[in-house]
């Protein structure tokens, strides 16, 4: 869960004049739940799995969803793609109510959801896209021409005509996300597009959704527990604890906020003594005899180049790497604070 | 070009459906051979038991088996194309629904056409011939009136069964397990309807008739066909009004499934 920060990509398309793409505010979703009270006897108690949320998302922006499980991310995207109604508040999404104008707003979206799978099972790819396309009442030019460009990009070319239940994970994966794209939608949603896939795929796919923005600025709203992902992808973080928003802002702002540690790691050219004094730092470990030292500062006390600067005056350095805090740890932390 | 229609869009899932079961042959055709042979044994039945009585409730054997083929028919057509629906549970509890609602056509327009079972031909096509057969069989007197009828009447018996398919399968939204409820309901219809009504005692037939309309499927409609006062007093007009009965039921079946659905989404509690 570690390596440098790439910085994300600012998309061409940034219309400032239109409206947003999501607008929510204050919205409220409850669920009745009922617990034994002892005996038969049962208790209804209603239950906020989001209580009170407001953001905005401009088009073209990717945002990262965050939270723990449960925190109320699925309840919020059931709202936003119409298959969940608020309890109060009010939400629009592209201009439109989603649960009133269910059908209309899902020519507009498209959604990429764990266990709710858009493709036909028996039939292979190839099949799937071509109904997907008349579901959609897609032109076939349309559909094609967008069908061909994900195949490529996604390479899935060796297994387009092999029937979905036969696919691995990844393969199905990159399938889903052409699905939820083949209509070009305006905003794109991913429930945890990368969970369980190996590292390539979980790169190519990032790639694939980078290039995705630039080419078309596409709006997209993720949720992850994956760093990399949202240091890819997302110049902004929505992290939501108990059904309410308790940050809105870019990753670094979050670091900082909750005073996460970055860590130096230098790999000195022979053993050396610990670095245990310099200015700024705590020293975390040392490892082959002192050959390589974890040294950990808060972003808001030292920088990364005076660290270094440091180290270097008083040891001869050979490597070093800076590690960003993982984005569980960063969360967990805010929770606490 | 111009876009396409959502006709269009049906009529591609529906064949796509019926291509990936003509793809098994064997295990089709095993299919259809054994829903023939279900409804025969059935069929044998009603034989068994006019081996024993000269009438049953009023109505001989040909007339019984009118009113058999009537009902067997009506609710092969509505198993064919809404007979998957009692699935819905399912749907709901692995979250196929809501991919259901993340495209841009209705929930149950999608449920309808996902899974068009070919092998239910073998119970449609033996009705036709258990019908046909006893149309020729009975003493009819032929008017328009009554041809329409009979022509009317295996389609309208189809919408009442239909109506019960998607009014009981609702029950989805509310229960995890509720494929038996709709099952009591559609099989329990299907198996009351093929008998002369005559046979049952009145809460029964007037349950069956103006609560849930089974009696609407055949044996009203017999009556019209056979020019027969309803024994027990009927108006003579409630034997004719099957049709009207079926286009309430239908309507009423997808108000409670609208009902149903809000409930899902969360509009409703």
């Amino acid at each position: 869960m570690t390596g440098p920060v790439t910085p994300p990509v600012t998309p061409p398309v940034t219309r400032t004049g239109g409206r947003p793409v999501v607008e929510v505010r204050d919205v409220r979703r409850e669920f009745v739940v009922h617990r034994s009270a002892g005996g038969f006897r049962r208790t209804r108690h209603r239950v906020a799995a989001v209580d009170g949320v407001s953001f905005t998302i401009s088009r073209g922006e990717c945002v990262g969803y965050i939270g723990a499980n449960g925190a109320g991310k699925s309840t919020t995207i059931k709202m936003l793609t119409g298959i969940l109604v608020p309890t109060s508040g009010s939400l629009q999404v592209c201009g439109l109510e989603p649960t009133r104008q269910r059908a209309r707003l899902a020519r507009r979206i498209g959604a990429v959801f764990g266990q709710r799978s858009q493709l036909w099972w028996d039939l292979p790819l190839r099949d799937s896209f071509r109904l997907l396309g008349a579901v959609h009442r897609l032109p076939r030019e349309a559909w094609e021409t967008r069908r061909d460009e994900c195949v490529e990009l996604l390479d899935m070319g060796p297994f387009l005509d092999t029937p979905v239940r036969q696919l691995s994970l990844g393969q199905r994966m990159r399938g889903e996300v052409t699905a939820a794209l083949l209509h070009s939608p305006d905003l794109l949603l991913l429930d945890e597009p990368t969970i369980g896939l190996d590292l390539l795929s979980k790169e190519s796919l990032r790639s694939f959704l980078v290039r995705e923005r630039r080419e078309r600025g596409t709006t997209i709203l993720l949720t992850t527990h994956d760093l990399p992902d949202i240091e890819r992808l997302c110049e902004r973080l929505l992290v939501v604890d108990h059904g309410q928003l308790v940050f809105d802002g870019p990753l670094a702002g979050l670091v900082s906020r909750v005073g996460a540690e970055r860590v130096v790691v230098v790999d000195l050219a022979g053993p050396g003594p610990p670095l245990a004094d310099i200015p700024g730092t705590t020293l975390r470990s040392v490892e082959a005899d002192g050959m390589r030292q974890h040294l950990a500062f808060r972003p808001d006390e030292t920088t990364a180049a005076d660290v270094v600067a440091a180290v270097a005056a008083r040891v001869p350095l050979r490597d070093l790497t800076v590690t960003e805090p993982d984005i569980e740890d960063v969360v967990r932390r805010l929770y606490t604070s | 070009m111009a876009e396409p229609t959502v006709a269009a869009a049906y009529r591609q899932i529906v064949r796509s459906r019926v291509a990936a079961q003509a793809s098994y042959r064997t295990s089709f055709a095993v299919e259809v051979v054994s829903q023939v042979f279900i409804v025969l044994v059935e069929f044998v039945e009603v034989y068994a038991v006019f081996h024993q009585v000269d009438d049953l409730g009023g109505f001989d054997f040909a007339e019984v088996s009118l009113i058999y083929g009537l009902s067997v028919l009506s609710f092969g057509i509505a198993d064919l194309v809404v007979g998957h629906l009692d699935q819905l549970p399912f749907y709901v509890r692995t979250g196929t629904f809501d991919a259901l609602l993340l495209r841009p056509l209705s929930p149950l327009g999608q449920l309808v056409t996902s899974d068009f079972s070919l092998r239910r031909l073998g119970r449609v096509g033996t009705g036709i011939a258990v019908l046909a057969v006893a149309l020729v069989a009975v003493d009819v007197d032929w008017t328009p009136a009554r041809v329409l009828l009979a022509v009317v009447t295996p389609l309208a018996g189809a919408v009442i069964f239909s109506a019960i398919f998607v009014a009981t399968s609702t029950i989805g939204f509310w229960v995890v397990e509720g494929m038996e409820f709709t099952n009591a309901f559609t099989y329990g219809g299907n198996y009351l309807s093929s008998f002369p009504f005559t046979v049952f005692g009145t809460a029964i037939r007037r349950f069956f008739t103006f609560v849930l309309p089974i009696g609407f499927v055949a044996y009203l409609p017999t009556l019209a066909l056979l020019g027969r006062p309803e024994p027990f007093g009927w108006p003579d007009w409630l034997s004719w009004s099957s049709l009207p009965v079926a286009a309430v039921a239908g309507w009423l079946s997808l108000l409670i499934w609208r009902t149903g659905l809000r409930r899902y989404v969360g509009t409703g509690s």
